[in-house]
């Protein structure tokens, strides 16, 4: 099958890969750059396990072939914490109020639903809890029961008002 | 107790929330290959071929394998547990020339890459001879097996007096017919495994997202002939299970078969339609209820005759319809019960416990009855519940019937039935939220109140076992055998273990899942990870302080009454700068010790065999609207009382309950595994499955009542499947009180759009 050479920025990063035309967006992240961040859940755009920002806009990983973000600005659930990885590291406020509400258990749909919602702040810096379970109901959650989840939405959506974040 | 108890912030999250998990999917191991499972198109047939020349010959191809390539490995599994009752068959790796539900794996082709495994699955031929398939629950239908006449997987009768007699004698009898269809745990992650033969070691290492990994080390030794010490099975971060994970699969055990057969490390993910046809359900049963009660709404007598769906196989026994039969009378006091079933062998998926276990149906019968018996007597439905509870001086309660393991009868420890009820009202404001429903459907809404009480089964044996060690760094871990699939064991093991060693959470490791760390354990499921995991670190912990005193008298030369700890060290108390830290103690112990009367190491593996189950209790309300039109259904409030004894961390536990009640919204009214007159399963994706969204799912408000249980010393009760067992119960007692006298009673779950719109009263 003939590769394509393809170049796009993942989390800041410059990154340059050749890949199959069927290869899919989220086989890319996981399995060529190792960002396992992103998961997938169903592989047929159903659950948003998989969202990442592809140019600022949600879109699911597993619908989009890796060759159509060519050239685009590519988000994952790794580049949300600020300075990396470790112990130094800075959560970002979404990742601060999920914990401390424990909007997680599991742990798998965590990812798809920081970078619905990071995306989504960045749009709404003032949602109402009905904005925020609207647009989580592309994002299913099997263990929380979601209520966790919208609250650490609006938490994190204050905190980041606060910070005067760039909107 | 300093940490147990305290709504302490998660350990796993900076990992979680940062994409740091390592999930099965996650694990990349060099040369490692990619299966793709043929699976049967048909629910019943006979398989004359398996062809795989060409997928052989496709580029990147390693191989093909079919039942005939098994060997002795394609015997049956055993079935976990047995029952003299049962007629039980379990899967074999792959299916042994006849299939017996859409789904069953037939033939694995492992390539180069997961794309190329897939595309050579196309090239496998498969001859098949479709067959007639059992699709219904009556005698008569084509056979399953061989040596169960009319599909009978195994029929029970559990007893409490003489139920026709108090049938007779009871001053009013009515009878009902309740059903409840199938659905699945439906974890986000699906299964998966990772498997690598190193020839080198001898030693097989397979990382499977699985609730039970000690139990595939003992299937993957009995099948490929291993012995455990040449086994590791690691569950790794596990993203969800609910029971979908908990019985070991035919690929838990052909995977490792594979990695052994090619010598290169074998790789299998599951895709979401393979789990909607091939991963276990539930729930499917059809009930004839018959009681008998008197005008002040007592109920003296109870009868039910129920039927099981139990699919093509039995990997998990008579387990479900045994726990419907013997938890039928939740938490209320009925003197002659009569609850048997027959459970029958169908061409579908095989049902094993999925959150709950066969007590949400039990809950949704009795408290279907409950109500029923309310509209009968023209009572209060909550008056007739507090009158038919058990009372907190009637504890503990022998409800008369057997329990599921046949270890004796259900007995409940421990609770106060009557304030949980009352406090669930209280909270919900009951009297005025029916008040405020009356007079919406005054006004011609469709709004309703519902109630629904349980009890739930949890912290089931035989026993859990935990090791604490402390080493040389002075590093703390904690394996236990019970494992973690979003329960948050890392966090509140760490804080049992922490309170009994005098240190804190932070400085305590908790690794779960993994047979390399602890030799024994029995995984998590039906509520029992924190009751018996936990009591079981909890008495590891407790000894490897006792062993620390011991040897820190030893090592500051006074005596452990002059011992004060600090932290992780323990000093002379007239002398506090002479201490002596725990790494210290761990390096002394890893010498001599015998002249202590202590063995070496400073750790402790211990088990807890708990001596019953213990139960959980609760209520909840909730307030419901239905669109007349769309029949769709609202929740607008929804209130829960909850008694699980000691919490060990309030934030997870109600974390549980919230995602139980949201599991629960979704197998009442939007989930279902309907299968079509050929055995084919008509749902195969989320956009023919709903799981609940954010938009249907409310906030809950709940309330917590903690009655300790009196059988294991931190008094601890299970919860993780508690949430979701009256949801049913809670919405069709709502969804009654909604549509009022005109229109039909709710008889049957999942509802769907399409079933409540027949209910509707006519406009």
């Amino acid at each position: 099958m003939t590769l394509h050479a393809i170049r796009l920025t993942v989390n800041g990063a410059e990154r340059h890969a050749r890949v199959m035309p069927r290869l899919l967006l989220a086989d890319l992240l996981r399995e060529e750059f190792g960002l396992t961040g992103t998961h997938l859940g169903c592989e047929h755009g159903a659950c948003g396990a998989c969202t990442v920002l592809v140019d600022g806009e949600p879109v699911r990983s597993c619908l989009l072939f890796a060759v159509q973000a060519e050239g685009c600005r590519v988000e994952t659930v790794e580049g949300l914490a600020a300075q990396g990885s470790g112990p130094h590291e800075v959560l970002h406020p979404l990742q601060e109020a999920f914990r401390a509400r424990h909007a997680l258990q599991c742990g798998f749909c965590t990812p798809g639903i920081l970078m619905t919602l990071a995306a989504y702040l960045r749009e709404r810096p003032s949602p109402t809890e009905s904005d925020i379970r609207e647009i989580l109901s592309g994002n299913l959650c099997r263990c929380t029961g979601y209520q966790n989840i919208v609250q650490a939405g609006l938490d994190a959506a204050a905190a980041l008002r606060a910070a005067g974040a760039p909107q | 107790m300093k940490f147990v108890g305290d709504r302490y912030l998660r350990k796993e999250d900076p990992r979680l929330l940062t994409g740091r998990g390592q999930y099965v999917g996650d694990i990349v191991l060099p040369g490692m290959l990619h299966a793709a499972l043929v699976r049967s198109p048909h629910a019943h047939a006979r398989i004359l071929r398996v062809d795989a020349a060409r997928a052989r010959e496709h580029p990147g191809v390693v191989d093909v394998v079919s039942f005939a390539d098994l060997g002795a490995a394609g015997r049956s599994f055993p079935i976990v547990p047995p029952h003299p009752e049962l007629r039980g068959h379990n899967f074999s790796m792959l299916a042994d020339g006849r299939a017996r539900f859409v789904g069953e794996v037939v033939a694995a082709v492992v390539a180069d890459s997961r794309y190329t495994a897939e595309d050579a699955r196309e090239l496998v031929h498969v001859e098949y001879e479709p067959l007639p398939s059992a699709q219904i629950l009556v005698p008569g239908a084509p056979a399953v097996h061989g040596d169960a006449p009319d599909n009978l997987a195994g029929r029970v009768t559990l007893a409490r007096g003489d139920v026709e007699a108090a049938l007779r004698a009871a001053p009013r009898v009515v009878q009902i017919t309740l059903s409840i269809g199938r659905g699945g745990g439906q974890p986000m992650e699906t299964r998966g495994l990772v498997a690598d033969w190193n020839a080198a070691l001898g030693q097989l290492t397979v990382w499977a997202s699985s609730q039970v990994p000690h139990q595939i080390r003992q299937f993957i030794g009995d099948l490929l002939d291993l012995p455990p010490h040449q086994v590791r099975v690691v569950a790794p971060d596990v993203g969800g299970g609910f029971g979908a994970k908990l019985i070991v699969y035919p690929e838990d055990v052909l995977i490792p078969f594979l990695t052994r057969r090619l010598g290169r490390p074998v790789r299998w993910l599951e895709d979401r339609l393979e789990h909607m046809l091939a991963a276990t359900q539930e729930r499917l049963q059809e009930h004839d209820v018959t009681v008998g009660f008197d005008d002040t709404g007592r109920i003296l007598a109870l009868r039910d005759r129920f039927t099981h769906d139990t699919g093509a196989y039995t990997p998990r026994g008579l387990v479900v319809p045994l726990l419907t039969a013997s938890m039928l009378t939740g938490p209320y006091r009925i003197p002659a019960v009569l609850s048997s079933f027959e459970s029958r062998y169908t061409h579908r998926v095989p049902v094993t416990p999925y959150r709950g276990a066969g007590q949400p149906q039990a809950v949704f019968v009795i408290e279907r009855v409950l109500d029923l018996v309310a509209r009968e007597t023209g009572r209060e439905r909550s008056e007739v519940r507090l009158a038919n509870l058990v009372r907190p001086e009637d504890m503990p309660w022998d409800v008369g019937l057997p329990n599921y393991r046949a270890s004796g009868n259900v007995v409940l420890d421990s609770g106060d039935f009557p304030s949980v009820l009352r406090r669930a009202l209280e909270i919900a404001g009951y009297d005025t939220l029916r008040a405020e429903a009356a007079a919406a459907r005054a006004e011609g809404r469709l709004v309703g109140v519902g109630l629904a009480c349980y009890v739930e089964l949890t912290g089931v044996g035989p026993f859990e076992a935990a090791r604490v060690r402390v080493d040389a760094g002075g590093r703390i871990a904690v394996f236990t055998g019970a494992t973690t699939q979003g329960q948050s064991l890392e966090t509140t093991f760490a804080q049992v273990a922490a309170d009994e060693l005098g240190v804190t959470p932070e400085d305590v490791t908790v690794i779960a899942g993994d047979t390399g760390g602890i030799e024994h354990g029995i995984g998590s499921f039906a509520s029992r990870a924190a009751v018996v995991g936990g009591t079981a670190v909890a008495l590891a912990a407790r000894d490897v302080r006792a062993k620390a005193l011991v040897l820190a008298a030893r090592a500051l030369g006074v005596a452990e009454a002059e011992l004060q700890q600090t932290g992780a060290a323990f000093a002379d108390r007239r002398h506090p700068e002479r201490r002596v830290p725990f790494a210290e103690l761990a390096r002394a112990a890893a010498g001599a010790t015998a002249g202590l009367g202590v063995e070496p190491g400073l750790e402790s593996t211990r088990f807890f065999q708990p001596a019953d189950m213990t139960y959980s209790s609760g209520a909840h309300v909730a307030l419901v609207e239905v669109n007349p039109l769309s029949a769709r259904v609202t929740i607008t409030g929804y209130w829960i009382s909850h008694d699980s004894g000691r919490l060990i961390n309030p934030m997870v536990v109600e974390g549980q309950i919230q995602g139980g009640v949201a599991l629960g919204i979704g197998s009442a009214l939007l989930e279902e595994i309907v299968y079509d007159a050929e055995g084919q399963p008509l749902a195969g994706s989320y956009m023919d499955y709903l799981l609940p969204t954010a938009t249907d799912v409310p906030n809950m408000n709940i309330d917590h009542l903690e009655t300790l249980s009196p059988l294991n010393p931190l008094g601890i009760k299970g919860v993780g499947e508690s949430g979701a067992l009256p949801v049913p119960a809670v919405l069709a007692s709502a969804i009654d009180d909604a549509l009022g006298t005109r229109g039909s009673r709710v008889t049957r779950m999942p509802l769907g759009l399409a079933r409540l719109h027949a209910l509707l009263p006519p406009p």
